[in-house]
């Protein structure tokens, strides 16, 4: 190996020697083989293989292990930042693609951080949600434009049946994460939580293990451009079906699910042989127009007797606005709009980091298209990509979606620390990966008891919220950009967003 | 001209009086019920809903305009000829008063729709007269339409209530419905018409209180063709009744159900029809919640009722003596001028308490 084809360790892992008592938890630990024990059971760092998915500093009893930034320093330059020297190099090894995972983490300004939220004082009185009744049930799907009713029976009812709509106890959804890109505990774990939260979970494109059939009802299944474990028994056990176009982490192009993450059990859920690559194609290969993605919904709907919302997931781009017009007219119940920081187990670093535009201003443009053109009810608008927390999810709705989804967050409750490997299958939380010996550390009880705990802490925080602006119903939350406010964001992004500025 | 200014919070007090034999009264009593609740206003706002007063024209649409200046009147005189038969027009007469300050011109319109006006845009009259009011509103710089129906009229302006009344001579008018309103807006200076009633056709509110919700309120009334422009969140609940009870044909009742729907948990306790029903008014106008504080008297050239916030965060209480019925923000208004009353109560939260005239006065 020539010095050319080096590559600096990004990590280094100090193992204290007074501290460290050899119990070999953290070599055990490490998914990414980047510790080993000598003969006398002394920890020894291989520093080019870590990750810092920080395993081992959670499981070491005695704190003995850190893992830091790699000390060892270039000459400091703002524009050739260590990072792109090192991916220069990796390409000038290997002539390939760079590849990387979860959401974009460029330092672009961030909307949602220049976004406040109003609270009531003296001219109406703000909402004890302790006291009070604060509602954030949401319905996931096509509303009507007005109802009719009649009386009868010395009472008014109902004369049209609704379209199909699920109801939601809080307007959020687990991200579309497929089963091969995470383990199967993983998947059982969002199942049960969205269970018992009331909520859906979304299968993502690596279709649905038999052992979820039973939570059917709190779950969306994906139909995507490589048709994974697409069968009318799939349709059949969904609360909802959702077409995936494209995906905020890469818009554009399709999926890339290593052979070595094809067990015995993906293989048979996504019904492809095992140990194949499964290949995504960038476009569904039967939707080249709007128009073949309306007889895609149409078949869908045909398939599972108008029984079910079916709804479109896609990326936010420039044109996102009339994009989603069109879908919605293409008759979907439900549109996706996935912003750039939206998160991925695998996509192209240059994809990932350059392409699309944040959710903020996406779900604001739709939502006002959607309205000029007296459609808005024809479609739930469903935010997605790097929301973080319940404010994000308040302004996010305020701006005009109806949902949010999270995938980022319900990961990290899971145990997952970021350290963007999800396409090695070497994750040492046993979330993103197959290997029997990792996934076998997510129980999924345990992880559905942190995400059902996720889900009440941000639907109380949502209450609280909702309560200092003085509401009590989401539904005067969804779309009231009145009660939002920007800080320091250009005339331009103030009028797209429909918010004026702090002080006005 | 609009100040500039956003959306104008307000406080308030609120009355209304109805006569359900059709007996018309002066304004004397409803300008009673205004002055024991004379700290409810600041001096900033005050109007009056009569209905009755153009029995000599019943079936022409009467259109109450105030106008910043002439060019505005031209503009609209001008809009109206071309849409419109003018049976008669004439400024409406006022009294000069030291304490109404600058009031703008004040003209009434007895008007029906050029009938190939109707057939050219394949409307009726009611949602021709709501375009033009809409037109006039938003287009035409300086001029706002301050009621749009049939024998009833909107009086308002800047000033206490009592003061707004003597400056329109309301004594003079007979009426059998009326309703009136004293503003308190807290942080913006008052603006003729931003004062309450807020009226189109022949709805009209007065509120007292604060839509925390109107920022969707107001989106969704436009992809249904309202245009609020009067800055004030009162102007939605208009709107709101005009589209689900007349566009959409809604018993008032269940209208009600819209703008203070029934709690989740109350639905779900509901029978299985009932349910439906409920789920999908809040599916369908969920965004038409007026959310926050309220207090609010609707009238028609046909009822008049009360309503309040679903967690009652504003008084209101309800009157009756004979054949009078009357509703107030207090109880001391009300009792001013019948302390002999048959019945009196607070309104309950979210529940509407409509009065209605006997079928054979407004036919």
């Amino acid at each position: 190996m020539s010095v050319l084809d080096k590559l600096l360790p990004e990590f280094f892992i100090k193992v204290d020697r007074e501290l460290c008592i050899k119990c070999g938890q953290c070599v055990k630990n490490c998914g990414f083989s980047a510790l080993m024990q000598d003969k006398d059971k002394n920890v020894k760092p291989i520093h080019e293989k870590c990750v810092a998915c920080q395993r081992c500093m959670y499981v070491c009893p005695t704190k003995a292990i850190q893992v830091i930034n790699f000390p060892g320093t270039q000459k400091n330059n703002e524009y050739w930042k260590p990072e792109y020297i090192k991916n220069i190099k990796k390409q000038a090894n290997s002539g390939g693609i760079l590849l990387t995972a979860a959401g974009n983490d460029k330092p672009y300004p961030v909307i949602f951080d220049r976004l406040l939220l109003d609270a009531c004082q003296v001219t109406n009185p703000s909402i004890d949600p302790l006291r009070e009744p604060m509602e954030i049930i949401s319905y996931l799907g096509e509303k009507p434009i007005d109802i009719s009713i009649e009386f009868r029976d010395n009472k008014y009812v109902l004369k049209d049946k609704l379209k199909p709509n699920i109801k939601l106890n809080s307007p959020i959804i687990f991200a579309a994460m497929s089963y091969g890109a995470i383990s199967l505990n993983a998947h059982k774990a969002l199942a049960k939580a969205a269970r018992e939260c009331g909520i859906l979970m979304n299968t993502g494109e690596g279709g649905l293990h038999r052992d979820l059939y039973e939570y059917s009802d709190n779950i969306i299944v994906q139909v995507a451009s490589g048709r994974f474990g697409v069968s009318p028994e799939y349709l059949k056990r969904s609360a909802a079906i959702e077409i995936k176009v494209g995906q905020g982490a890469k818009p554009g192009i399709g999926g890339h699910l290593p052979g070595y993450k094809v067990d015995d059990e993906v293989s048979s859920t996504r019904m492809i042989p095992k140990g194949t690559d499964a290949l995504s194609p960038a476009p569904h290969h039967d939707i080249y127009s709007i128009e073949d993605l309306a007889q895609l919904i149409a078949s869908l709907k045909e398939a599972t007797d108008y029984s079910k919302p079916v709804g479109v997931k896609i990326a936010a781009v420039h044109n996102i606005a009339a994009i989603a017009s069109g879908v919605a007219r293409a008759d979907a119940d439900y549109i996706v709009i996935d912003g750039f920081r939206g998160g991925t187990g695998a996509a192209p670093t240059m994809i990932r980091d350059h392409i699309g535009i944040p959710i903020e201003l996406a779900i604001a443009a739709v939502d006002d298209r959607l309205r000029k053109e007296k459609i808005r009810n024809k479609v739930s608008i469903v935010a997605a990509g790097g929301i973080r927390h319940a404010a994000d999810m308040a302004k996010a709705l305020a701006l005009g979606a109806d949902f949010v989804t999270i995938g980022t967050v319900a990961l990290i409750a899971m145990g997952c620390t970021l350290c963007q490997k999800c396409y090695t299958g070497n994750c040492s939380w046993g979330i993103a990966t197959q290997r029997p010996d990792l996934v076998e550390r997510l129980n999924p009880d345990e992880a559905s008891k942190k995400l059902v705990n996720l889900i009440r802490g941000w639907s109380l925080e949502l209450k609280e919220i909702m309560g200092a602006l003085g509401i009590n119903a989401i539904e005067s939350l969804v779309g009231n950009r009145e009660r939002l406010r920007a800080l320091e964001l250009s005339r331009e992004t103030l009028d797209v967003l429909g918010v004026k500025p702090a002080g006005r | 001209m609009i100040p500039a200014l956003e959306h104008i919070p307000s406080g308030c007090a609120a009355a209304g009086i109805m006569n359900k034999s059709g007996v018309c009264i002066s304004g004397d009593a409803i300008m009673d019920m205004m002055s024991v609740m004379h700290s409810r206003s600041n001096g900033l706002g005050g109007g009056f809903a009569a209905y009755g007063i153009y029995p000599e024209i019943p079936d022409y649409y009467c259109l109450h305009i105030m106008f910043d200046n002439d060019s505005a009147k031209r503009e609209v005189d001008s809009l109206i000829e071309e849409n419109f038969i003018t049976e008669r027009q004439e400024k409406i007469p006022t009294r000069n008063i030291k304490e109404i300050k600058d009031p703008p011109l004040l003209w009434r319109y007895f008007v029906l729709p050029k009938p190939d006006k109707l057939v050219a845009k394949n409307m009726d009259a009611n949602d021709f007269v709501v375009r033009l009011v809409m037109l006039i509103n938003t287009r035409i710089p300086g001029c706002y339409v301050n009621s749009s129906g049939k024998n009833m009229g909107v009086f308002k302006g800047v000033g206490y209530p009592e003061d707004i009344g003597r400056f329109f001579m309301i004594e003079k008018y007979s009426a059998y419905i009326w309703t009136a309103h004293g503003r308190f807006p807290t942080n913006t200076p008052g603006w003729w018409a931003g004062a309450h009633p807020f009226s189109i056709l022949d709805w009209t509110v007065v509120h007292n209180g604060e839509i925390s919700s109107y920022g969707i309120n107001k989106r969704f009334l436009e992809t249904y063709g309202y245009e609020c422009v009067l800055l004030t969140d009162t102007e939605v609940i208009a709107y709101t009744f005009d589209l689900l009870v007349r566009k959409h044909g809604l018993p008032l009742e269940i209208a009600c159900n819209v703008v203070a729907s029934k709690f989740w948990k109350d639905i779900e306790l509901m029978s299985e029809e009932e349910r439906k029903l409920h789920t999908a008014l809040r599916m369908t106008y969920g965004n038409l919640l007026l959310n926050g504080p309220f207090a609010i008297i609707v009238a028609t050239n046909n009822y008049m009722m009360g309503l309040n916030d679903r967690i009652k965060l504003r008084p209101l209480v309800y009157g009756k003596k004979g054949d009078f019925s009357y509703i107030a923000s207090e109880e001391s208004s009300i009792r001013k001028i019948e302390n002999n009353l048959e019945e009196v109560h607070s309104l309950v939260a979210g529940k509407p308490l409509k009065v209605e005239v006997n079928k054979d006065v407004c036919a």
